[in-house]
């Protein structure tokens, strides 16, 4: 019989020792001397809600009652089978996300951070995160998340007006997530992140700064803004087809975001990425492991992954994503070890869309060096340099194109979605065009 | 002889006119029809004439002419002209009855989805009647308003007609335009008031109705439920006793006429011929008399309605024939067809249908401008009433301007160019046929004629070079419920239509006929009649020549650059509200870009009309969700592929989608 608990608590206690230093702000290049194919970040989704919130279509369940014994039996075997598959040493990050994981018991999470760190080498201060929502989350049990080796918790605070609170169906109130909040700072100090909203039906701009504003004395330092997209299949989607709700005006969201970011900038975050802030180098280490296309696992039912499956002999890189449905997941993952309904080999092409695509949500967007870790072959001016398209792009300042690499300007980063068609079409073009290239191995 | 009918309405029709009898409609025979035909015999001649995949030729002799009967089927849309004409195929044993026959003769794909015939079949069926064997050609008509032309081209070979018309719907616009044609014609008209099992139907109303507006006495309807078969054989009785048999002999020369052909990729040109003299043969050689080319008869035979071939064609009979012409145009509707060394005098040839709406195709990508010539050519192989010009324009590339008989028309070819060839195209705004009469001497020297047709609005000659600009005018029929009319006048009038009369056929139904320029009715006059109407009011048009206009072009600007595929020939007083249409509508359809974008109507230097799309400020999508980036790249790669697809207009990117909804019809508010 294997005892979990001594080796977890004593990876805990380092963790906690660790979390009291702080991450350094370094953000691109290699925080490990493990090559990129050795490390990854892992993903732990769970599933179940208390509720369902009105305009949430990310894939949650509302139980009547959770197997908990044998959700995290499951979570850890495909964590372990899938760390085995992609050979995998060095875990950097995990990110417990839902679905409402702090719904979950402490004792679940430490359980499968046992599991990883006796399967691969998880260092002390690694940033562990875990979602909470403010009704789920008092005080006690943020406190047993802690000791569970949780080391950063983002907070799903949405809005800090009762009424917009009513409107997306959250369980709780402002005052509420404010107790959370203040809560959560005191057992996390400095790796404590907050969700905000914008662009809900009705929302004006002003209180909503207002309430932005109340929200910076507030917080702590890292806050994620983001606008609302009304998804089919939910229940805002459906009143707003309805018409019992005003449909979200884009042109106030545009507002809110670029008013958002102003306020946010002038108290010293730094926007790290499209919708996310961060003072004092409070960057989250999971996040930047996406947006810079480095390798991670998906655990948990609809969960994602991008890994190459090394411990499989394989050495093309993955997209994974697991069976959906929490039951059918766990039938899987008690059967087979994983659940891991799809695997798609991502061609080279594919995988310099996703470095780009992502690469330029951040405020560094792609350096040089970045991308050359990725495309040995065509430069980031190969690629971009003589384009025409691009040019209008470089003059009209939404894009830059330096010695450091390629990015977006302030204002490009709001308009991102209008660059990347110009850049994709164009890197899909340099792609065909490219001198063949050389046989390997020839 | 055949005779020839006077010029009249036929000839409006651009039609050379044709009459299959001198005498006047409605022949009543000696026999009640119940007496006529003991159902056994139809029955076994069932047996004998049934196999359409029968290796044996069938010995066409057998049937002269006296014994011959050619007809059409006309209807409006949905009166149950395809399934009438299913019956009478099954009861005559040219397809099983089974419950699959559904509009057997409809073949197209677009014909099936949208119940409309848009190419005219024929199907021989062999019925035996007191003994004696038949053979009744039924020449299937297209049924919409912008066929009418290929519906006279059926009936040029036809004696009589059956007149389908809606027991609960009663008579239609089409009905009426239907009816004059056959009737101009000189046809023998058999009224068939069909679905009488409807529980709404009421056929004596309709008889009323038909008494009333064609002056055909009520007895000589027939009522029938083409859908349950009820009293089907009677109508087949009719065809028999009421149809003169073509005036044809066998003795002269042969002297075929030309009234629709096909492509066929393996067989080439399948020519449909009635023969109204003589004899043809496989191995004859025959000479088209239009273009004076001589050609081996590969096959002949008759259509049941798959093609069964025949040792001969006789007098009277009607079938195909395969020649080795490579080409339809080789075919030509109308063309006369006659033995080698055996020259006749030609049947007037009719002329080419004259196209009434047109617009620029052109291919999205340049790139596939040879596959899409390709596919307008195969499609023109079948379809001899469009007409092809090439076009160019700065900012669409190599194309085409293509005249079409009418909107439903276009739609159809456009649909076909998609469906069956896999081509997507750009459409430009439909224009019709406008005229200048040219006062600058030079420019008449230049064209070498003093009066012009402008095709394309890009061309539109300058005012101060016109004398006076003409448009072409159409008859309309309205038939309504009265209870639409103040609506449907008002309409008209937004029309700038003048009424020309207004009657009512029953008492409660009126039919309204008005004087419409072309343009106004061209785009969403129907729809937006069906509309206000609840879809009760029904209508249908004929050609009117030409009045004149006061017209003057009109462009569109996005950021000062000129549309070319939006710029509009308008009449005066519409140029405003059409301008300021056409902007609100670019700016519903045009997606926000990276700057702010003008949309404006112009006439010269002067701006009517102004919208403005605001420039993107925000465009990003927030988040990331654990790490699913799939669904968010293949959004983000679905955009990069359109935007291979997008136009642009100075730098502004104008999707396919955009110009299509401003083309496209869109109902009156």
């Amino acid at each position: 019989m294997a005892l979990p608990g001594v080796r977890a608590r004593g990876w805990v206690r380092a963790a906690n020792v660790a979390q009291r230093r702080r991450l350094s702000g370094d953000t691109g290049g290699s925080r490990s001397p493990a090559p990129g194919s050795q490390r990854a970040a892992l993903y732990v989704h769970w599933p179940y809600c208390e509720k369902r919130c009105s305009y949430c279509n990310f894939n949650k369940y509302i139980p009547r009652g959770v197997e908990e014994a044998a959700m995290r039996r499951c979570l850890v075997t495909e964590a372990q089978t899938l760390l085995r598959l992609s050979g995998v040493r060095r875990v950097e990050s995990v990110f417990f996300g839902g679905g409402t994981p702090s719904l979950a018991s402490p004792s679940t999470v430490a359980a499968v951070l046992e599991a990883v760190a006796q399967k691969t080498h998880l260092p002390a201060d690694s940033e562990v995160t875990l979602e909470a929502n403010p009704t789920s989350a008092p005080g006690s049990r943020l406190a047993a998340f802690r000791a569970a080796g949780v080391n950063r918790l983002s907070i799903g605070l949405q809005s800090l007006d009762d009424a917009e609170l009513q409107l997306l169906g959250r369980t709780h109130s402002a005052s509420e997530a404010l107790r959370t909040l203040a809560e959560a700072r005191r057992l996390f100090p400095g790796r404590v992140s907050v969700d905000l909203m914008l662009g809900l039906p009705a929302q004006q701009v002003a209180p909503w700064l207002r309430r932005l504003r109340e929200l910076l004395r507030l917080c702590d330092d890292h806050v994620s803004l983001y606008q609302l997209t009304l998804e089919r299949g939910t229940a805002l989607f459906a009143q707003v087809q309805r018409g019992a709700l005003p449909a979200p005006d884009p042109e106030l969201a545009a507002e809110m975001y670029q008013e958002g970011r102003t306020v946010l900038r002038e108290a010293g975050f730094r926007q790290y990425e499209v919708s996310n802030f961060a003072r004092n180098g409070a960057l989250s280490t999971h996040n930047w492991t996406y947006w810079q296309c480095g390798q991670y696992l998906g655990v948990g039912p609809g969960a994602h992954g991008r890994f190459i499956p090394q411990g499989a002999g394989g050495h093309t890189r993955e997209a994974r994503i697991q069976t959906l449905e929490p039951d059918n997941w766990m039938k899987e993952v008690m059967l087979f070890g994983h659940g891991t309904r799809r695997h798609i080999r991502l061609g080279e092409l594919e995988l310099l869309e996703e470095v780009l695509a992502m690469g330029l949500r951040t405020d560094v967007g792609i350096t040089h060096q970045h991308w050359q870790q990725f495309e040995h072959q065509l430069t980031l001016w190969d690629v971009f340099g003589a384009s025409k398209e691009v040019k209008v792009l470089l003059e009209q300042s939404l894009l830059l194109l330096d010695h450091r690499g390629l990015r977006c300007s302030w204002e490009g980063l709001a308009v991102l979605d209008s660059l990347l068609p110009t850049l994709l079409s164009r890197l899909q073009e340099a792609w065909q065009q490219r001198p063949s290239s050389p046989v390997p191995g020839g | 002889m055949w005779a020839r009918a006077g010029p009249g309405w036929w000839s409006r029709r651009t039609l050379a006119a044709w009459a299959t009898r001198s005498a006047g409609r409605g022949t009543t025979g000696a026999l009640p029809e119940s007496a006529l035909c003991p159902a056994a015999d139809s029955r076994a001649s069932d047996r004998r004439y049934s196999s359409a995949n029968s290796q044996e030729k069938i010995d066409m002799s057998r049937f002269p002419v006296e014994n011959t009967r050619n007809f059409s089927i006309i209807a409006h849309v949905d009166h149950g002209k395809s399934t009438l004409a299913d019956r009478l195929l099954e009861l005559t044993g040219a397809i099983d009855k089974t419950k699959n026959n559904k509009q057997v003769l409809d073949k197209l794909q677009v014909e099936r989805e949208r119940g409309i015939t848009v190419k005219a079949q024929t199907a021989s069926l062999f019925y035996n009647c007191e003994g004696r064997q038949y053979l009744l050609n039924l020449i299937d008509t297209p049924g919409h308003v912008d066929f009418s032309y290929e519906v006279s081209r059926s009936l040029s070979a036809c004696q009589g007609v059956l007149l389908v018309v809606d027991a609960n719907e009663g008579i239609q616009a089409q009905t009426v335009a239907n009816f004059f044609l056959a009737f101009e014609a000189q046809l023998s008209v058999i009224p068939v008031i069909n679905k009488i099992d409807l529980k709404n139907a009421d056929p004596e109303r309709v008889e009323k109705q038909i008494e009333k507006v064609f002056d055909i006495p009520s007895d000589e309807c027939i009522k029938i439920s083409a859908k349950l078969g009820t009293n089907v054989e009677s109508v087949l009785h009719a065809v028999i006793k009421r149809i003169p048999p073509p005036k044809a002999h066998r003795k002269n020369s042969l002297r075929a006429l030309v009234f629709d052909s096909t492509y066929d990729q393996y067989r080439g040109v399948i020519a449909n011929v009635a023969l109204f003299d003589g004899v043809v043969s496989k191995g004859d050689k025959i000479v088209s008399a239009h273009t004076q080319k001589t050609y081996e008869v590969n096959e002949v035979g008759v259509l049941n309605p798959n093609e069964q071939p025949t040792h001969k064609l006789y007098a009277g009979q009607v079938g195909y024939l395969i020649a080795g012409m490579k080409d339809v145009t080789e075919a030509q509707i109308g063309d006369t067809l006659y033995l080698h060394k055996q020259p006749v005098e030609p049947l007037p040839g009719f002329k080419s249908a004259k196209p009434m709406v047109f617009a620029g195709v052109y291919p999205i990508d340049q790139s596939e401008y040879n596959n899409l010539k390709s596919a307008v050519e195969k499609l023109t192989l079948n379809d001899s009433s469009v007409t092809v010009h090439r076009d160019s324009s700065l900012a669409l590339g190599a194309g085409w301007r293509l005249g079409f008989l009418g909107l439903l028309h276009m739609e159809v070819f456009n649909q076909r160019l998609e469906q069956e060839y896999n081509a997507s195209v750009i459409l430009t705004t439909p224009t019709v046929p406008y005229k200048a009469v040219l006062s600058s001497a030079k420019l008449i020297k230049e064209y070498g004629e003093k009066e012009i047709t402008i095709i394309n609005p890009a061309q539109f000659p300058d005012k101060s070079k016109v004398a006076e600009y003409l448009e072409p005018v159409v008859l309309g029929t309205i038939i309504t419920p009265d209870e639409y009319t103040g609506k449907i006048i008002t309409l008209c009038q937004t029309r700038r239509a003048v009424q020309k009369n207004m009657m009512y056929i029953d008492q409660n139904r009126v039919m309204l006929k008005y004087l419409f320029p072309l343009n106004e009715i061209v785009v969403d006059f129907y729809d937006s009649l069906k509309s206000l109407s609840s879809g009760y009011a029904s209508f249908d048009y004929e050609d009117a020549g030409y009045q004149t206009a006061e017209l003057v072009k009109m462009d569109i600007l996005l950021n000062g650059n000129i549309v070319e595929e939006l710029v509009t020939v308008v009449h005066k007083d519409k140029a405003y509200s059409v301008g300021k249409a056409i902007c609100e509508r670019l700016k519903d359809s045009l997606p926000r870009q990276l700057f702010e974008i003008a949309i404006q109507a112009a006439i010269g230097s002067k701006i009517i009309a102004r919208e403005t799309v605001k420039a993107y400020r925000k465009n990003v999508l927030a988040k990331c969700y654990g790490g699913d980036i799939t669904r968010k790249m293949k959004l983000l790669k679905r955009q990069a592929e359109g935007k291979k697809k997008l136009r642009k207009i100075g730098n502004i990117e104008v999707p396919k989608d955009a110009f299509i909804k401003v083309l496209k019809t869109q109902s009156d508010k």
